[in-house]
């Protein structure tokens, strides 16, 4: 059978034991793709672990922009048996695994950390299908099902290389193994070995040494494979293109951390949680800033709290002294911080939460993925309190709306929740470049200098002067000649408490008058945003908004049209656009990473239209671009489609 | 023109009890920052929740009344933003040290240079008399219907294996004592705690201001009554630690004067350590212009908004083609 070849389209895995460098080599594919004119999007997956449990890394390559994975692999990059017994039921025909053939005897059951369920659920294929229960009878099925195996000796090509190199203590470093690994697999596919090595280079660039043992070590290996392997003719080749120099190659953990660098945060607390720590870390690192046209330099003061509540609390404290300030977190440590929220809320402080979902309830599925919380981060704290809440479709979304999150809480006075989640912070995706000066800062009605025309009666200045407009000018702790007092009570115009049921109902409609504000002037795009065309009409938040947009495009193949909603602003919800664009919907469909269609309920809540079909997924894995195209298409062209889809695919 | 008490003074009605030990630590306060000439805008009180949760309220410098427990978390949030404001926390004795008592230890591992007051009366006023975490074991105020259950916490202990950095004790009633004490603090460089004995006249039946002056405790040579309170600088006292070196002997030292309780009750300065790096001193090393430039002050972007932040470097590293 003389197969077609595929060139620059691929979906590539490598797996191993947490600790044996499975993200660094991903890190170095996916640069090495990206290095050679290519689209990536790639995503970890891992458990909550320090070494030794089984993390993965799937990246998709492709020519065009990708924002999804997808469920086939085509090449599984392994150096452990686990890899194999995970995932050679995902690679397709045509595809290939690269194995050691020192694991080929290992029994599953030799395998202490595949979980009970995962290894009755492998062994019943293999035993299914006839097989026996070792590495090699993995290997075997999916050599029956047209996949090609590639046996590479790991440990055997790391003494050679050693003894090449003159130095026998290099045949010591197996953490290597990882890097020949990848190696091997671009050899196979005919990737360009020098944009291989500038990859190596870049990602150990803090480590020279290492970098060049690496470049080596891959080297070797590449060398090895080609010899062995350069006549098999693989179907699945990657050929480096012109580059587009604008382009840059970014992780979810990096992206939110920038924009709160070019907004101006110069304060961030948090409490360690994954996947929120990422953020505070990278801007950690980074805490002195380069400014322009200055000789001075900026800085983000970070603080590790006590936990979570001290990190909103010191948050607002800082907040209070007019630095823009935020807290990272998750789901746990957010609950934590909904007391807080509501002090921010009545006292007007511009606070931004950066809400790093994970799937819940409690601990949950720490370092999987759900987008469980738009309920909560919407009604978080007792009392009624105004708060805005915008959630990121992508990391290139999440950079801008990191500037405008806290445009909105200068502007409004209030707390705002910038809403992302493990599968924006654990993906890296090739991007348009950056544009810092995009979006311009608005600190609101902020006033350094007051008169007496602000004061009240008792001489004091009025920090929530009621008028028309309901956002009051603001100072900050410590502006001469303009003391005010805040509490967590109901307050008076100075701040001070008061139980007046006048004054009660005066505070309570001015904070809550701000949110129609908001509605009025956030501008459409960042409320609800509207692509494709059709009358069937999906509706979703977040970072579905990838899977959807790639099945778009696949089922726009095959002339199926279906428009896309993707809503950001969740409060105060957007109850007009929306409505205005589910107007000539004939079918609603409502996709999301949760159980109860969260925002489905908002907008039964706000448009009182229901959704027609849903599909929704919990079992802590993103939604894949196949998921989404399946259930799709299923409800536009099928009969007796269920009203509710839940996916679970996913390892 | 030099500032009266008067200019520290609001005009909001207090509501405090008749009689409240708060009142002493309301003026003494008042009193400290009008010895200093502190500007008013340059102080911020924060406060907890509870009867002293109010008493930024009754102070004519900014006020900020916070939640049940976080007062020390806000109050450090503010003074790093912007060291340049004089930070006084102050909560009450269940605010401090028990739903804020994780909050307490973990200030005292950061030794931000502020001020700290408890306001420790041993009982729950506001939510009518339930116990504290500073009531001894056994312990039945009238308004308990049981007797205390629970050991009681040695805030001055607590406060000094947190790290805190300077401990005192004051009485409501001392106020002119105490008045120097909050001075000191201030102008000790580091995390300032003083615990202050304030008796509640409505719940606290048992430290009452007149068990306090030992009026039930009388002299049988004399026949006058011998107060329970005594000043540890008027027994030759010195809690400053002088060089390193003295820091076991003196901490020893704390751990035993603040175990005396009962007919003996120490007031004054416990303990003072300067050679402990400040958190500001701390971010100093990391981020040299932070005193000039602190997260509070620094402009962040040009006069038509556009942002001055340079991250030119960080995308450098994420371009395609490195």
């Amino acid at each position: 059978m003389v197969e077609k070849t595929i060139t620059n389209s691929l979906s590539w895995v490598i797996g191993g034991a947490q600790g044996s460098g499975v993200d660094s080599a991903a890190n170095i594919f996916s640069r090495a793709c990206a290095g050679g004119g290519l689209h990536v999007f790639g995503k970890r997956e891992y458990y909550s672990n320090i070494k030794g449990e089984h993390s993965y890394f799937t990246v998709r390559v492709s020519e065009k922009p990708v924002h999804s994975h997808i469920d086939e692999i085509n090449m599984l990059v392994s150096f452990d048996a686990e890899t194999v017994f995970r995932h050679f039921e995902d690679v397709t025909e045509g595809g290939a695994i690269i194995y050691d053939p020192e694991n080929a005897e290992i029994l599953i059951d030799e395998v202490p950390t595949i979980d009970d369920q995962a290894a009755a659920r492998i062994k019943k294929t293999l035993q299914d299908a006839g097989f026996g229960l070792k590495v090699q009878d993995a290997l075997e099925h999916a050599k029956k099902r047209g996949i090609t195996i590639f046996s590479i000796p790991f440990f055997q090509i790391l003494q050679e290389f050693a003894q090449k190199a003159n130095d026998p203590a290099l045949g010591k470093l197996t953490r290597m193994v990882n890097v020949m690994a990848l190696s091997a697999s671009m050899a196979i596919m005919e990737f360009d070995s020098s944009v291989l090595a500038g990859a190596i280079r870049f990602i150990f660039r803090a480590k020279p040494k290492v970098a060049e043992l690496n470049v080596n070590a891959a080297a070797h290996t590449y060398s090895y494979a080609k010899a062995k392997f350069g006549n098999t003719n693989f179907r699945y080749r990657l050929k480096t293109r012109p580059i587009d120099k604008d382009m840059i190659i970014v992780q979810g953990n990096q992206s939110s951390a920038m924009g709160k660098m070019v907004a101006g945060c110069r304060l961030q607390t948090y409490y360690p949680i994954t996947p929120a720590s990422d953020d505070s870390e990278f801007l950690e690192a980074n805490e002195i800033l380069d400014l322009y046209d200055s000789g001075k330099k900026g800085s983000t003061v970070v603080i590790q709290t006590e936990d979570e509540i001290a990190a909103i609390a010191m948050a607002i404290g800082s907040a209070l002294t007019g630095a823009r300030t935020a807290t990272a977190t998750s789901g746990p440590g957010f609950s934590l911080m909904a007391e807080a929220l509501g002090w921010a809320g009545i006292n007007e402080v511009p606070v931004v939460i950066s809400l790093y979902q994970r799937a819940g309830p409690s601990t949950g599925l720490p370092t999987r993925h759900e987008q469980g919380d738009l309920m909560f981060a919407i009604n978080a704290g007792h009392g009624e309190f105004p708060r805005i809440v915008l959630a990121s479709g992508d990391i290139e979304e999440s950079f801008y709306d990191t500037i405008k999150v806290f445009n909105f809480a200068d502007r409004y006075q209030m707390p705002v929740i910038h809403m992302l989640d493990k599968a924006i912070a654990n993906s890296v995706t090739t991007c348009k470049n950056f544009e810092p000066g995009k979006i311009a800062l608005d600190r609101g009605s902020l006033v350094h200098t007051v008169t007496d025309a602000d004061k009240g009666i008792a001489g004091n200045y009025l920090r929530f002067k009621l008028s028309d407009n309901p956002v009051s000018p603001r100072v900050v702790l410590g502006t001469k000649d303009a003391i005010f007092w805040n509490t967590g009570d109901e307050h008076t115009e100075e701040g001070h408490i008061t139980e007046d049921p006048e004054l009660r109902v005066q505070m309570m409609d001015k904070r809550m008058d701000k949110l129609e504000l908001a509605l009025k002037e956030i501008p459409d795009e960042d409320k609800a945003v509207s692509y494709g065309s059709g009358d069937v009409v999906i509706i979703s938040w977040g970072s579905t908004k990838g899977a959807i947009l790639d099945a778009m495009d696949k089922l726009a193949e095959e002339d199926i049209k279906v428009r896309f909603v993707q809503v950001r602003l969740m409060s105060p919800f957007p109850s007009e656009l929306v409505k205005t664009m589910l107007k000539d919907a004939k079918k609603v469909i409502d996709i999301e990473m949760n159980y109860t269609g969260q925002l489905a309920a908002l907008i039964r809540q706000n448009v009182q239209r229901d959704f027609d079909y849903q599909i929704v997924k919990y079992n802590g894995r993103p939604m894949s671009l196949d998921e989404v195209y399946n259930a799709v298409k299923r409800i536009v062209s099928g009969k007796n489609v269920p009203r509710r889809q839940v996916l679970k695919i996913g390892t | 023109m030099a500032l009266k008490l008067a200019d520290y003074k609001t005009e909001v009605h207090n509501d405090w009890c008749p009689g409240c030990g708060d009142f002493g630590i309301l003026n003494a306060i008042q009193m400290a920052l009008a010895d200093m000439q502190l500007p008013k805008h340059r102080a911020t009180i924060f406060s907890g929740i509870g009867c002293s949760g109010k008493t930024p309220h009754f102070i004519k410098t900014y006020g900020i009344h916070t939640l049940h427990g976080r007062v020390l978390p806000f109050a450090q949030g503010a003074k790093l933003a912007n060291p340049d404001l004089e930070v006084i926390a102050v909560g009450g004795d269940g605010d401090g040290l028990g739903i804020g008592a994780g909050h307490f230890v973990s200030a005292g591992r950061r030794n931000v240079d502020m001020v700290y007051i408890i306001f420790n009366n041993a009982v729950y006023g506001l939510t009518k008399g339930q116990a504290s975490p500073t009531l001894k074991l056994g312990m039945k105020t009238k308004s308990l219907p049981q007797p205390n259950v629970n050991n009681s916490v040695n805030p001055i202990a607590l406060a000094l294996v947190s790290g805190f950095t300077f401990l005192a004790r004051g009485y409501s009633y001392d106020v002119r004592h105490l008045k120097d004490l909050i001075s000191k603090a201030v102008a000790h460089k580091g995390l300032a705690f003083i615990d202050v004995q304030q008796p509640c006249p409505t719940y606290n039946d048992i430290n009452t201001k007149e068990w306090f002056q030992g009026l039930d405790n009388i002299d049988p040579h004399s026949g006058k009554a011998m107060p329970r309170m005594y000043k540890l600088e008027e027994t030759g006292y010195d809690g400053v630690v002088h060089s390193p070196d003295e820091i076991n002997e003196k901490m020893a030292q704390v751990i035993e004067k603040s175990n005396e309780w009962g007919d003996r009750i120490p007031l004054g300065v416990f303990y003072q350590n300067e050679h402990v790096p400040t958190y500001q001193e701390r971010i100093i090393a990391r981020i040299p212009n932070y005193m000039e430039s602190p997260p509070a002050t620094q402009e962040i972007a040009d006069s038509n908004g556009k942002p001055i932040t340079n991250i030119e470097r960080l995308l450098h590293d994420l371009k395609v083609d490195k």
